[in-house]
């Protein structure tokens, strides 16, 4: 078995395999846990609407912090517009998606895919840079640094394939296959997990202060 | 076959003309990527290369890869270098049949012993019985030809990886000359059927340098495999520009466009079929409108579909990707259980303490 057979086979089935069970595990697991009724009555009769607003309403700063975060914010939807259009857009991904569920639709020239695939990476790099440079306002673990690396290999191992930098074809696609079987595996035990948590936690932190009368 | 003592006989007396010649040596030359310099000294050697002896053994194969070699459809220059070459032994070849047949192999391998070049086609099974030839099993004839070959050349995927006889389920126990034979020089000339030219390319090379030619990984010479097929194909600006067949009689098909999505393995296949190309150069696979299907790599028949793209998972169906979110939704109830019959607790604790 070459190790292109590998990551195609056996790596990438197991990845997607803990993928799917963990996600929905660790999501059941604390979305069951559900929090004791609110005892005092609710000081906004919209609290429950005024708390999923939340959910799009902190998509942004408010004005207060805008010079604070304007970088990091900025950045952040660079970086997360730039992955999904390679995730999404690019023809060798569509065809592994279509393998998976039949679903298609048409992709993007190759030129297209490599320059979001560089911005992606770029804008990834700038947001760590940062949080090196500012230790005090991140408080990073390994974790953050772990979910950084887990994220970046797939970026950097796909534009190589591409590029035909470093081994040869069919290794590079194998490295980057492994890369992202290793994203997959690791996503719902880490800081990736925020791709779902981050719904249910701006609506419990808007459910929460409504309830109390904080405008929000 | 030819009775004449050197190539330069052998060709003279079949017309061909020393121009011709000179641009087979010209052709084999820039393809084995020799220096322009050794062109004379390589026409000199050829023209005055002695017939060598080769055996050729045939096990579980289909015969198109000595159907590749000479149903060229005008006498080449390559098939009559293998005219040339003292063919002592080729069953589907020579006259001679049964007893006599043997005897000559049994001859050439005798007299020539330590010198002769060896080539395989097919591959091997090792359960015995299940394949023989005048009553001797393959393994056996392939390790008493090995023992005194100078070189082994193992001609198409069969013999060079194992081929179909090697797909799961394996049911002969096939196995590639390399897997059997650790201690001669072997050269594997894959492909179903190879190029001819790479096979006469590198028998050439061995008369003229005295040498088999440098080789990759997967023991096949880098002249002839060191390129990818997807580089050097012809649609390759409709693959960068997003262009693509998505049925083989589409609009996309008609226009010549990237055969990707129909499953092209040309991005993870080596072979010369790009720049040779097949039947004199008139056409290959990929001109003809069918994407490559990697048969110059090891076990490609069991590499997923042969319409599958290279990017595709190779798992079979999902059902254990179903299993897995039925097991995710057991350990995530479980999971809250616990959290909760713990929160509980505390909350109890909590309250005594108050
Ligand atoms: S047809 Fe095959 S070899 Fe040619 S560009 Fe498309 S994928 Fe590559
Ligand atoms: S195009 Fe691919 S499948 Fe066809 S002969 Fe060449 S290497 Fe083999």
């Amino acid at each position: 078995m070459s190790l292109l057979d590998f990551a195609r086979g056996p790596a990438i089935h197991w990845a997607l395999i803990i993928l799917v069970a963990g996600t929905i595990w660790r999501l059941l697991g604390v979305l069951v846990l559900t929090r004791g009724a609110d005892l005092s009555r609710p000081r906004d009769a919209f609290g429950n609407f005024k708390g999923y607003r939340t959910v799009f309403s902190r998509a942004w700063p408010s004005g207060e912090f805008t010079t604070a975060t304007r970088y990091q914010t900025g950045m952040a939807y660079v970086f997360h517009i730039a992955t999904l259009i390679v995730v999404i857009g690019i023809v060798p991904h569509i065809e592994f998606i279509t393998g998976l569920t039949g679903a298609s639709w048409p992709g993007l020239p190759n030129a297209a895919g490599v320059a979001f695939g560089i911005i992606a990476l770029a804008s990834l790099l700038a947001l760590i840079l940062r949080r090196i440079a500012k230790p005090a306002v991140y408080c990073s673990n390994w974790g953050d640094y772990f979910a950084w690396f887990v994220m970046a290999a797939p970026l950097v191992t796909g534009l190589m394939a591409f590029a035909h930098i470093g081994p040869r074809y069919e290794t590079m696609l194998a490295i980057h296959i492994l890369s992202v079987a290793l994203l997959f595996a690791w996503f719902p035990f880490g800081k990736l997990m925020h791709s779902f948590w981050f719904i249910f936690s701006r609506a419990q932190s808007g459910v929460a202060y409504a309830h109390k009368g904080v405008r929000i | 076959m030819a009775k004449e003592t050197t190539l330069g006989d052998l060709l003279r007396s079949q017309g061909v003309s020393r121009r011709a010649f000179l641009q087979f040596c010209t052709t084999t030359a820039t393809m084995m990527a020799l220096p322009a310099a050794v062109i004379p000294s390589m026409a000199r050697a050829l023209e005055q290369a002695r017939r060598p002896s080769v055996i050729w053994l045939s096990f579980q194969e289909c015969t198109g890869c000595t159907e590749a070699l000479l149903r060229s459809h005008a006498p080449s220059i390559e098939s009559l270098i293998f005219d040339f070459i003292s063919l002592d032994y080729h069953h589907t070849l020579q006259a001679a049949s049964g007893d006599a047949a043997e005897k000559a192999r049994e001859q050439a391998m005798h007299e020539h012993a330590g010198e002769y070049l060896l080539l395989v086609d097919g591959s091997i099974p090792t359960l015995k019985g299940t394949s023989t030839i005048a009553g001797i099993n393959n393994l056996d004839m392939l390790m008493e030809g090995a023992a005194g070959a100078a070189a082994i050349l193992a001609v198409g995927t069969c013999a060079a990886y194992g081929g179909l006889p090697k797909a799961a389920p394996n049911p002969t126990g096939a196995r590639s000359v390399e897997e059997l034979i650790t201690d001669k020089p072997i050269v594997n000339l894959p492909g179903c059927p190879p190029i001819p030219l790479a096979i006469t390319g590198v028998i050439a090379h061995y008369l003229t340098m005295g040498a088999l030619p440098e080789v990759d990984h997967l023991k096949r010479p880098l002249a002839f495999y060191g390129e990818n097929v997807h580089d050097r194909c012809y649609r390759r600006p409709f693959y960068d520009r997003g262009l693509f067949a998505e049925t083989f009689d589409d609009e996309g098909a008609r226009k010549g466009w990237c055969l990707y999505k129909l499953g092209c393995k040309a991005p993870e296949t080596y072979n010369a079929c790009a720049t040779i190309k097949w039947n004199q150069g008139v056409s290959f696979p990929i001109q003809s409108g069918h994407g490559c299907i990697g048969c110059s790599e090891p076990n490609f028949w069991d590499k997923g579909g042969i319409y599958d793209s290279v990017p595709m998972a190779q798992f079979g169906s999902g059902p254990k990707i179903a299993v897995a979110g039925a097991v995710g939704v057991v350990a995530g109830a479980g999971a809250a259980l616990l959290a909760r019959t713990k929160k509980h607790k505390k909350e109890a604790e909590l309250h005594a303490d108050e």
